[in-house]
């Protein structure tokens, strides 16, 4: 017994919390947060009359709301160790359906004049058209058991195909002017496009949601080990079907915010929008291996690809080097993943 | 040590299809006392553990728990009733800190209109969390790491202590130790004491004899789906043990 009370005599030391600064170094977040600054303060250097503007910040952030929309949903699957490489072949056929649903409405099958009520009816239908393609996939993903990887990529394709189908191929472009004029280009607040404006409360709700609520808890349960938070009753079948549901949810407000920037339902345009979500999802730290992830590093992961681009072609580099260099910056970071995953396990 | 039976298994039988793996066990485990069930392997330790804990459901047989029978559909059933199961392999999420771990699938909501949309009370999680691990003796350097970061006995000590702490009237532990180091193992056995001493029956599955022998206060004996012994571990010897899980020597009394 006297082993016994020597191990216990050690009781009392610890449980502390490490330091802000020691925290901060630990996390991923913070080293990809300084890579993001460093690209900033490259190119503002390098063209200062460029790119630290208002006008290129506004761009940016425009071009970044409706990837960030889909970036925030792909987050929380990532995090259950799932994927959905379905979101952009959903937001495409959310807004397919938004578009159509607003042509129906109005006179002569033409939406360009349509008022804030057809408006209002064709939000709805893009958001149930999104949130029913994450039901089904959080169906087969969750209920039946098939890896979400073949039920995404499934998905992916039958959405696209139906969107396709809806207009027979080609794109809706009476979309009414009010809706491209104010959520498409207005601002707000002395200049903050209106777009982005929605970008930022949905990625804020998306945060509570992650990192304060039981849901939240969940969801990093469930990506950690399933098994476990099986084990502590937590019903792992039913939380799965809400994230992909959640997911679809998002992928169709998005579907409603591109249709409202570009004035068309873009049916060409989104096809890679899975992977750059997936890609900013992954660069900001959040594991593929599940239980791991924050949308603060999946805000900065969005805006990194982003930065390159536009520094890229101001400074006149060609900007095919932005996907080389996107390529090699998530192969680094799941690479770093891999690793402090391994040197864990070992101990 | 009290004479009072809190849990009791009377003739369980469970089939799996055609296989037989348990065939009228009996088993029985008393408040304050660590009860060792021991037996080779196959001899239906787990099976009988699955069905007193709601993870299986025994094809017939009787469950009395404080004399009064009860039937456990779930391991959500069983848990309400105060019973609660280490497993074997390490049941935490490995990216939560010990304190979410603790408190998972139980955690505490905030006061007011956030705690009803789902916000949590982290701080008092970790307040709890860290007062219950005083007070099973489980040490952590900090609360704020995640439990992937600790050594193999700390996992293993929150996963007991995660047990034990909503655990009011039996635990069951699968060969909790089977994946330890000797000062890991020794801190955890410490733990099954200081909860046998909270006045909680412990049940303990192990295949190392002189653990069994050191921490139990009672050992049963299964062999081949039945029971074959009982003893009081203070005046068994290992032999004895052996002879019994080996089928050497029956009691025909403990049947």
């Amino acid at each position: 017994m006297t082993a016994t009370r020597e191990i216990q005599s050690t009781v009392d030391g610890g449980f502390g919390k490490r330091s802000l600064g020691q925290r901060l170094i630990g996390a991923n977040t913070f080293w990809i947060a300084l890579v993001l600054i460093a690209l900033i303060v490259v190119f503002t250097v390098l063209k200062p009359g460029q790119f630290a503007t208002l006008f290129t910040f506004q761009t940016l952030l425009i071009e970044t709301s409706v990837l960030l929309v889909l970036s925030v949903g792909m987050t929380f699957v990532i995090i259950t160790s799932g994927i959905d490489l379905s979101v952009g072949s959903v937001l495409i056929f959310a807004g397919m359906v938004c578009g159509k649903t607003m042509e129906a409405l109005s006179p002569g099958g033409n939406a360009s004049t349509a008022g804030w009520g057809v408006i209002g009816i064709g939000l709805v239908a893009a958001i149930l058209s999104g949130t029913i393609w994450g039901l089904i996939n959080g169906f087969l993903i969750a209920i039946a058991k098939i890896p979400p990887l073949i039920v995404t990529l499934g998905t992916m394709g039958a959405a696209l195909g139906a969107a396709y189908l809806l207009n027979n191929g080609s794109d809706v472009r009476s979309v009414p002017t009010v809706l491209n004029r104010t959520l498409g280009y207005g601002t707000s607040f002395g200049g903050v496009p209106n777009l982005v404006l929605v970008a930022v409360v949905i990625t804020l709700i998306g945060a509570w949601l992650l990192h304060t609520t039981k849901f939240g808890r969940y969801t990093y349960a469930v990506g950690s080990s399933a098994e476990a938070a099986r084990r502590a009753g937590i019903g792992v079948t039913a939380h799965l079907l809400k994230v992909y549901l959640l997911t679809g949810f998002l992928a169709g407000i998005a579907g409603f915010m591109s249709l409202a920037y570009y004035a068309s339902t873009t049916i060409t345009a989104h096809t890679t929008d899975n992977l750059n979500a997936i890609a900013a999802t992954v660069m900001g730290g959040t594991s593929l291996f599940g239980g791991v992830g924050s949308v603060l590093g999946t805000v900065i992961g969005v805006f990194i690809p982003a930065v390159l681009k536009k520094g890229f072609n101001i400074t006149q580099v060609p900007d095919f080097w932005q996907m080389i260099a996107v390529g090699a910056v998530l192969i680094a970071a799941v690479w770093f993943d891999q690793r402090r995953r391994r040197q864990r396990n070992s101990r | 040590m009290t004479d009072a039976v809190l849990l009791d298994a009377q003739n369980i039988v469970k089939h799996y299809g055609s296989v037989e793996a348990l065939r009228g066990a009996s088993f029985q485990a008393r408040a304050g006392e660590v009860t060792a069930l021991i037996g080779d392997n196959g001899a239906g330790k787990s099976t009988l553990i699955k069905c007193l804990s709601g993870a299986e459901q025994p094809t017939s047989g009787r469950i009395l728990l404080d004399g009064k029978e009860v039937h456990f559909d779930s391991p959500t059933t069983a848990r309400r009733l105060g019973i609660e199961t280490v497993y074997q392999d390490l049941a935490v999420a490995p990216d939560l800190d010990p304190a979410a771990n603790l408190f998972l699938g139980r955690e505490i909501h905030r006061r007011g209109i956030l705690g009803k949309l789902g916000m949590l009370d982290n701080g008092a999680m970790r307040r709890q969390a860290v007062e219950e691990f005083k007070r099973l003796g489980v040490t952590l350097q900090s609360t704020d790491v995640s439990i992937g970061s600790l050594s193999g006995g700390q996992r293993q000590s929150v996963a007991v202590a995660r047990s034990v702490v909503w655990a009011s009237k039996v635990v069951f532990m699968d060969e909790p130790t089977a994946a330890l180091g000797v000062v890991q193992r020794e801190r955890v056995l410490d733990v099954i004491r200081r909860v046998r001493d909270e006045g909680i029956a412990v049940v303990l599955i192990s295949h190392n004899m002189p653990e069994v022998l050191s921490v139990s206060d009672r050992i049963e004996v299964l062999r081949l789906g039945a029971r074959v012994a009982r003893f009081h571990a203070a005046d068994t010897s290992l032999e004895d043990l052996v002879a019994a899980m080996t089928g050497a020597l029956t009691q025909e009394e403990a049947a």
